[in-house]
């Protein structure tokens, strides 16, 4: 099911752990989606000199966090911001489909992390918490059934393929 | 290092007493049972020997209404469309229960798009039915009740022999999906008071692809399959001879071997639980603690999810089974889990042990030793576990 890549990270994750003196923390996912994942970057000048993370999910969301910390340490943030959920899943060597979908919420998680730090920086406060509940999608990603892992409309209440019911909360 | 299989439910190794005898068969060359020749006379008195196996396992006083199929899942499709269908005039209204298998939810779903209406009971906190409950949804144009004997998630027994009582004086079909108990517990079809009755071979220790339903006589019943007139008009199709010889024997020894097989199998769920409570803090053992199949133990394990122990105690060579939303196909909660109360996120980090005649103390030891690990390290990584510690120590700190 999943790539050795995948395996490999899922069994020996780098960078496991909370960062009490984060510059910058990002939350993703609710366990109702199945994934959550907390990202925390320490930025040194205008790069990220540390960065770790918290999972929970399956093997795959634990596999996505640990790549996602080694594509971002020492780099740029400007750099970092360019890192996006797909180009994680490649680092992967590819992800199961219909994990494409709610496990990999890396990047997301790391784009709070740095916006948390540049607001922090600047002295802003949100209101909001620095967390989203849903996954961004971005262009050129797409859903797959979980039944017969065809492409799927975002808005169809059923698949088009097997004619199933799509959970509306994914 | 050969694998621990803690997964019984989804793979029961063959009896071997059961290879044996299907492999003899196939030697045998058998003929086909419905031919008039000596080569079928041959093949039906093998048919009919199986029936017999079988029947006696379920205290059938009459072979003939036990039906060959192809899996449980068949059972209950035939079950529940063929009286769906057949009493069709009469009413459109079927109850079942909140916890039931996929292959009678999506078959009720099936139905549903064909204007049949559904009243689903919900269940207590141990996943328990309240006969009541079934009395009163039983309406007037009431045409089946659909209720599993015991659950393939949390182990449960349903009180099934008063749900029967309910049903014969209602005068409405009762069905009892009981794929995980025919076989495992004692199931008497005279005392249950049920009209049909599913189970399946290879949840004792017979072959898959093979399974039975029970059909009381005079019970209303459309045939799910058409075609020849095998299994008594039942169901249509040469039989799977082969397989039905397997599941014959292993209905026998399943009968010779229960009541060793149950106390072996309790013994070993209480050292588990035992096990499990005292290495592991903050789970959940889901099911209820008397009424359950005495060869499962369900296990929600809080603050991680269950697929990364799966992988984790592959790793180790141990086979377990998850209900965590992300190992399913479907990436939903189990709605089993869901029905007796668990919130989504302990819903995700339950595992469902399945165990059997093969399995030991050790194995149980050995098991526990490396959940142990596993558990801690996925804890390690897991935000909702860091967070839970956190507020313990600051709880701690104000008192």
């Amino acid at each position: 099911m999943y790539s050795e890549k995948v395996m490999d990270h899922f069994k020996n994750p780098r960078n496991v752990g909370e960062m009490k003196d984060a510059d910058g923390v990002g939350e993703v996912g609710n366990p109702i989606c199945g994934d959550m994942m907390t990202i925390y970057i320490k930025v040194k000048g205008d790069s990220i000199d540390d960065i770790s993370f918290l999972t929970f999910g399956c093997g795959a969301a634990i596999a996505v966090s640990s790549i996602l910390t080694e594509m971002a340490k020492g780099k740029t943030i400007d750099e970092a911001q360019k890192i996006n959920n797909k180009s994680v899943a490649a680092a992967l060597e590819g992800l199961p489909k219909n994990k494409l979908h709610c496990s990999n919420l890396g990047a997301d998680a790391l784009h709070l992390a740095i916006r948390d730090y540049q607001d922090k920086k600047a002295g802003i406060v949100r209101d909001g918490p620095k967390r989203s509940d849903k996954h961004e999608h971005h262009h050129g990603d797409a859903c797959y059934c979980p039944y017969c892992d065809v492409e799927a409309d975002e808005k169809a209440p059923a698949c088009t393929n097997c004619g199933r019911e799509l959970d509306k909360a994914h | 290092m050969s694998i621990l299989n803690l997964d019984h439910l989804a793979a029961n190794p063959l009896l071997p007493e059961v290879q044996e005898a299907m492999i003899e068969a196939i030697k045998k060359n058998y003929g086909n049972p419905s031919s008039q020749h000596q080569l079928g006379d041959e093949a039906a008195a093998a048919l009919q020997q199986a029936r017999e196996q079988v029947s006696r396992l379920i205290n059938s006083p009459v072979p003939k209404e036990v039906v060959f199929t192809s899996s449980g899942t068949e059972s209950v499709n035939h079950a529940v469309k063929g009286v769906a269908f057949a009493n069709a005039e009469k009413g459109k209204h079927i109850v079942t229960s909140n916890i039931e298998h996929n292959a009678i939810l999506r078959t009720l779903r099936a139905l549903k798009m064909m204007d049949y209406k559904v009243t689903s009971v919900p269940v207590d906190e141990y996943g328990l039915i309240n006969p009541s409950d079934v009395a009163d949804a039983i309406r007037d144009d009431t045409i089946l009740v659909t209720i599993m004997h015991s659950n393939n998630e949390i182990g449960t027994i349903q009180p099934t022999e008063e749900i029967g009582q309910i049903t014969q004086e209602k005068k409405v079909v009762f069905h009892c999906d009981a794929v995980d108990s025919v076989g495992v517990v004692p199931i008497d079809v005279q005392k249950l008071g049920v009209n049909l009755i599913s189970f399946a071979a290879n949840q004792f220790y017979g072959p898959s692809g093979v399974g039975g339903l029970y059909i009381r006589r005079g019970t209303r019943i459309w045939p799910l399959l058409d075609g020849g007139v095998q299994e008594n008009n039942k169901r249509a199709g040469t039989e799977n001879l082969i397989g039905i010889i397997g599941m014959g024997v292993a209905a026998e020894f399943a009968m010779r071997e229960m009541e060793f097989r149950i106390k072996h199998a309790r013994k070993l769920k209480q050292k588990l639980i035992e096990g499990l409570q005292s290495r592991i803090e903050n789970i959940l053992i889901n099911g209820h603690p008397e009424r359950s199949l005495p060869n499962l133990v369900s296990v929600s394990v809080q603050y991680i999810e269950g697929e990364g122990i799966v992988l984790m105690l592959d790793e180790e060579n141990i086979a377990v089974s998850t209900r965590s939303a992300c190992a399913a196909g479907a990436l939903q909660a189990s709605h089993v889990l869901l029905s007796i109360g668990r919130d989504f996120a302990d819903a995700q980090g339950t595992l469902v042990i399945t165990f059997g005649r093969d399995t030991t103390e050790a194995d149980i030891e050995r098991f526990l030793e490396v959940l142990e690990e596993v558990v801690q390290t996925l804890r390690n990584m897991s935000p909702l576990y860091i967070k839970a510690m956190q507020e313990r120590a600051e709880g701690a700190a104000m008192r």
